[in-house]
Parts: C-alpha cells; structure tokens; sequence
C-alpha cells in the first residue's frame, strides 16, 4: 500500500465526508469561539493545567456526555438499520465499524469517565480530604484518557474504524482479515486511555487508604467511598492483564508476532481469554460504583440510615474477589470441558448472593422510610426492577449448557443493555442530578429531569425487552440485517421505538441543563438535598482547598450526625494550607502519548521515536523539578470562608 | 555499635546471592525441563518476597497491614487468572 493510501477511508460514503466536514467546522469553530472570546489564557491556566480533582472531575464529565452522544448516534444508527427487514441504509462494513465504535465508546470512554467524573468530584469530599494523593497524576489520568478516547474517535474519517467487535477477537482482528488501520486504532487508543486508568486506580487506593478525616476508620467510610476503594482495588489487579493483551495484539499487528496467529504457534483463543480476564472485573469496575451511588441517594430521600451497612462492604468485597474467577462464561462454547463450563457456571451464579444482598438492603432502607421522590430518587427507584430482569437473565446465560441456546444472539445483547443502562447510565444520571447543586451552584430542573427519567426508562425497556423474543427467536447478534420471512421486523422496529425514546430522553437532560443554568435559583445553600455524608459540609462552590478545617469524623454519616445528633464536625482554629501548583506537563506529556500513538497505528516509525523521546523527555522533567506547592495564609482562608458564608 | 550492623539486610543479600546462584545452576547443571522449572519458580518467588520485605521494608511502617493485605490479594488473584487460564485453555480444553 501507498504511504498516503493507508490514511484514506477503505471504504467511504457520504455520511464520512459529511463528518469531516462537521469535525473540521466544529474545531474552527471552537478555536474561533476561544480567539474571539480572548479565553485562551484563562482555559490554560484554570482548565488545562489544572491538578484540582474538583476540575479534573468537571472536564471527565463533559467528556463522558460527548462521548455518551457520540455513542448515542452510533447507537440510533444500528437501530434504524435494523428497523425494516433488508434496509440499505448502512452496507455490513459501516454496520460493522459502528457496532465496534459504539461498544469501545460507550464503555471505555463514556462509563469509565463518567465514573470517574464522579469519584474525583466526590471521593475527596467525602472523606475530608484537600485532594487526591498525587494531585499531578490525576491531572495525567485525565489527559491520557482524552487523548487516547481523541486518537480513537478520528478513526472513522482517518484510516477507518476498528471493525472486530468491542471484544475485537482475534483472529477476525489480525492482519489477515482486519486489513485496515482500525484496529490498530483500537489496540493502542485503548492502550493510552487504559494507562489513564490504572494510573487513577493507585492514586485512589492510596488517597482513600491514607488521607481520611481524623476519626473515619475503614468501617466509618461512606459507603460510596466504600465502593470507589474496591472500584479501584479492581482496577489495578485487572487492568494489566488488559495492557498485556493490547500490547500482544499490537505486536501482532505491527511488528509480526504470532501470539493470536492461528499459525506459527499463535493461539488465537488466548486473546478472548485474556480479554475476559480483564472485561469481567470491568464489568463491576462499572457497576461497583453506582451500586455505591445508590447507596448514598436512597438513604438521603428514604430518610433512614442505610440498611446492613457492614453486608454491603462485605457484600462488595465478596464481588471484587468473584470478579475475577468467572470470566470464562463470556465464552463457554468455545470448546472447553463440561468440568470446565461447570466450574465457571457456578461461580457466576454465586455472585447473585452478593448482588441479591445489596438489592435486599435497598428494599429495607426502603422500607418505612419517610421517600421523597426526587430525579436521583426516581433513578434509583427504576434501577431495582429493571436491573433484577437484567440481572436474572445474567443468570439464565450463566448456565452453561442453556448458554449453547442463548449465546451470541439479540437475547445476550439485551441482558447485558439491561444491566449496564440501570446499573451505569441510570446510577451516573442519579449522580449527576444529586452532586451537581454542589458542582456547579445550582440545582437541576425536578420536572424536565422527571421527564428525561420516564423517557428513558421507558424507552430502555421498550428497546431492550423486544430483544429478548428475537433473540431467542434466533436473531443472531452484530447482523447488519435479516430478510422479512424471519419475522424479527417487528421486533426490531419496536426496538428502534425505543432508542427514539432514549434519544430524546437524552436530549431533554441537555435541555435541562441549558434550562437550569439561566433560569435556576443559586441560592440554595450549601446542602440543598439535606443529605448526610461529609461532601455536603463544605461550602458550594466547594473552594479550592475543601475544608478551611479538617472535619472529625464519628460515624458514616457525619454530617448527618452533625446537623441532627450534636456531633462536633469542625474544631479548631485556621491554619496555613498547602496545595499543589497546577502543572502544564501532563497536558503536553498525553498530547505526545495522542501523537506517538497516531504514529504507530500509521507505522510512522521515525515520528514514533520522536514522539517516544518527547515522553522520556517530559518524564525526566518531572525528576528533576522542584515543585513544593504553594502556600495560601490563614487571612485568605479566613477571607474565603467569610465570603462564602463562614465557617460552621 | 551492634545496632549500627545492618545484620538483617547482610543477610539478605547473601541469601539472595545464593538464591541467584541456584537459579544459575540450572543452566550450568543437566536437569529435566520439571526440575529445572520447579527450581526457578521456587527461587524466583522466594526472592520477590525477599526483597519486598528485606529490601523494600514491607512489614516496617504502621500500614504494614494494609500493604501485606494487597500483596496477598495481588498474589491470590494472578494465581486465580494463571490457572484460570490453563484450566480453560489447556486442561480442560476438549
């Protein structure tokens, strides 16, 4: 292939050019915006070079929700191709290239940023802290993730998107048959923003471990924080396994390994193995955190402490350790034993116990609690039976001999939408609608945001539940399409009834975000939903440092404690603050990362080695820099807090 | 002037010197693949634990505890994947 060949689009149409166009528009468009508004020096030094977790944790969201809309449209596409028996508007290639897109999008860079969003808002909060452990690390977390969720989402006009699957298994995704650049694009995106997260997952485990409010000894953790720990506990021991299976693959694919060959002593089934290993604990790398959510939300608007809070630590700490030992069921028909299959069936099963714990304790903190129904209340409330039919059928393709019937059809796909919309989607747009008043000033609109619920509650079952019929029916999975004598067109198009719905349910939440911020009311204190855990006892905006005095700690619920039972939260007398310098390096460093890895998809060697030597380069920088923060007096503490309402 | 000896990490480092050198006999030694790689494994996993402790002060600060916790955690779940692994894609491979 000609060198300029490989950066053209192997298989162009329309829509494409149409998107390079809009890229192309929508970049000048915000350098314009950026030039004429003079905000190149505020959004350096505010934003990009910020180490604040508060910030770092804003920037995770708005990318998260650009990458739920990019994942959306992916999402819509699929749907209405698959609406009409037969239907032209994708060929199989686009259809392929968009199931794949939608799948790496939607998981890791809309799920894991939106965790993230959240955990960097809130877990330093919650435990007292002024910020992370490694305040510049987590500013390279977040650069490297958006560089990495960057270099993958221009695949699609540059070179062509990775079009194997999210699982991407080889040897589909060898050179052999993925002949396009896309799945290099995929191996090493993924490499990059995977780097992100693992880094976060040592900053959290240290942060939570070793910079808690005097007094919260483990067992007095919130259990949110709680949740994030073991999140993040999941992250180190399963993200490497993720590394090495990339890294395999892109040796593979670049420099002519042999580990997923089919020949020359490749094992082509070693990849799904390994990708397993690491995509099953993802799978509660996603869901350990919104079980934590809801376990904030529903004791606050239940007005009752949670129920059985030591089975609820217990209870995760028993699915972190099953997490990894049942991997195997994402693939039970690949040619393993009965000996084998029973092993893994079983271990699946038992991770209901836990989970069935968790959903147990929500119905007794439910249970003769005085409930106000509020947007984050109402999420949680759908979560329960919607991820329960979820979850049940979780269970019924753990079996593995029923798994034969189940596997790789539409009814897979439904299990895991319905697990992973009420147990992410929802858990995250719980979350945001509950920290946001403290985040940004404001609170969310209650009506537009009821509404946005039951349009997406609503169209998820409607989109989902046909799937189970058609599946079981015989509908295989990631067809493009199916003639008219199969009879799935009904079902189908109910589908894509119901993806309108979400769609338009997520429209309205950014309607109500553009409603709320000119029309809702800024004063509404610091703690407007009377909560109960220490995130709430600052002041909003939360000011640089979090608390002016670090709060004592005598339960979980603290402030709750605080504001109803006398507990003494603040003593004490203010003192000079130390805080970290914010620090333009790990912007540069991942903007480097964006272009070595540009490089490598392309086998662009020379610029490669530039682009490595830049990172050595940015690295050695860091070892040899005196950086000791900085200092902010007690009278600029006190100022603050008298500005923004004193101390209580 | 005795507590000025640092005797435990003396000895360390001599037993991890021997260590070294029974890991180097199998190469100079004739052995049976079993052998050999039964040797490295014990010598290899004997020396990781020897220099996170001796070397790198596992057990020597107040959160000894939480960091000998994630040591056996780390070690429980690569075991867990390792033979996972073997089990699905050699052993009980049909």
């Amino acid at each position: 292939m000609d060198f300029f060949d490989r950066f053209a689009i192997p298989h162009p149409s329309p829509v494409i050019y149409a998107s390079m166009v809009a890229i192309t528009l929508t970049l000048v468009a915000i350098v314009a915006g950026v030039t004429y508004t003079k905000k190149w020096g505020y959004l350096w030094r505010e934003w990009l070079t910020t180490v604040d977790h508060k910030r770092i944790g804003m920037m995770y969201l708005i990318s998260a929700l650009l990458m739920l809309f990019r994942g959306g449209a992916d999402a819509i596409m699929m749907r209405a191709q698959t609406a009409l028996p037969e239907n032209t508007l994708l060929d199989s290639q686009h259809y392929n290239e968009i199931f794949t897109t939608h799948g790496v999008v939607m998981i890791i860079f809309m799920a894991m940023a939106f965790i993230m969003a959240l955990m960097n808002f809130v877990v330093p909060l919650q435990i007292g802290a002024r910020d992370v452990a490694f305040p510049r690390l987590n500013a390279l977390s977040f650069w490297l993730y958006f560089w990495g969720a960057m270099l993958f989402n221009i695949s699609f006009v540059i070179g062509g998107s990775p079009d194997a699957g999210w699982t991407s298994y080889f040897p589909l995704a060898g050179n052999e048959f993925s002949q396009s650049v896309g799945t290099n694009y995929y191996m090493i995106a993924i490499q990059i923003a995977g780097l992100g997260t693992l880094i976060t997952g040592i900053n959290f485990i240290v942060t939570i471990l070793k910079m808690r409010a005097p007094g919260m000894t483990l067992m007095k953790m919130p259990m949110f924080t709680w949740s994030a720990l073991i999140t993040n506990l999941i992250i180190v021991f399963a993200f490497p396994v993720l590394t090495v299976a990339l890294a395999m693959g892109t040796i593979d694919r670049l420099f002519g390994g042999n580990f997923f060959t089919t020949t020359d002593g490749g094992m082509d089934m070693l990849w799904a193995n390994l990708f397993w290993v690491w995509g099953h604990p993802e799978v509660y790398i996603l869901i350990l955190p919104a079980f934590g959510i809801y376990s904030e939300i529903i004791p606050t608007f239940a007005r009752r402490n949670l129920y059985g809070y030591k089975s609820m630590v217990a209870s995760i700490v028993l699915i972190s350790v099953l997490s990894f030992v049942v991997w195997v069921h994402h693939f039970f028909t690949m040619g393993q034993g009965a000996m084998v299959n029973s092993i893994f069936s079983i271990t699946t099963m038992a991770i209901a116990i836990p989970t069935g714990i968790k959903i147990f304790n929500w119905l007794f903190t439910l249970w003769k609690g005085k409930i106000t129904i509020t947007v984050p209340m109402l999420y949680s409330l759908g979560f329960i039976p919607i991820f329960t039919i979820g979850g049940v059928t979780g269970v019924m393709l753990g079996m593995s001999a029923a798994d034969y019937q189940y596997h790789n059809t539409m009814f897979l796909v439904a299990h895991f939408h319905l697990v992973i919309i009420p147990g992410v989607v929802f858990a995250m747009l719980a979350g945001l609608t509950y920290w946001w008043p403290k985040m940004f000033g404001f609170m969310l609109n209650e009506r537009i945001g009821k509404l946005s619920f039951w349009l997406i509650s609503i169209g998820t079952c409607v989109a989902f539940f046909p799937m189970f019929i058609s599946g079981l029916d015989g509908q295989a999975r990631r067809m493009y399409t199916y003639s008219e004598a199969t009879g799935f067109g009904i079902w189908n198009m109910l589908s894509f009834v119901g993806a309108i719905m979400l769609a338009a349910g997520f429209v309205t939440i950014v309607y109500n975000i553009y409603y709320s911020t000119r029309y809702a009311s800024r004063d509404i204190g610091s703690d407007p939903w009377d909560a109960r855990s220490l995130e709430w006892a600052t002041h909003t905006p939360v000011p640089d440092y979090n608390f002016a005095i670090t709060p004592q700690v005598n339960s979980s619920e603290a402030f709750w404690d605080s504001k109803k039972n006398g507990h003494k939260l603040f003593s004490g007398e203010y003192k000079e603050i130390h805080m970290p310098n914010n620090s333009g390096v790990p912007f540069i460093m991942s903007a480097i990362f964006f272009v070595l890895g540009f490089s490598l998809v392309f086998s662009i060697w020379v610029l490669a080695v530039i682009a490595l030597l830049g990172i050595f380069a940015c690295l050695a920088h860091r070892s040899f820099e005196q950086d000791h923060g900085y200092h902010i007096p007690v009278e600029e503490v006190k100022e603050t807090e008298e500005k923004l309402g004193g101390a209580r | 002037m005795k507590e000025l000896f640092p005797r435990k990490q003396v000895m360390g480092f001599v037993f991890s010197l021997v260590l070294t050198i029974v890991a180097l006999l199998v190469y100079f030694l004739d052995m049976s693949f079993a052998v050999g790689m039964t040797v490295l494994l014990l010598t290899a996993f004997t020396q990781a634990g020897l220099q996170l402790i001796v070397f790198m002060h596992a057990g020597e600060s107040e959160d000894k505890g939480t960091i000998y916790l994630n040591i056996y955690y780390g070690v429980i779940i690569a075991l867990l994947t390792v033979f996972g692994t073997l089990l699905a894609m050699i052993w009980g491979y049909v």
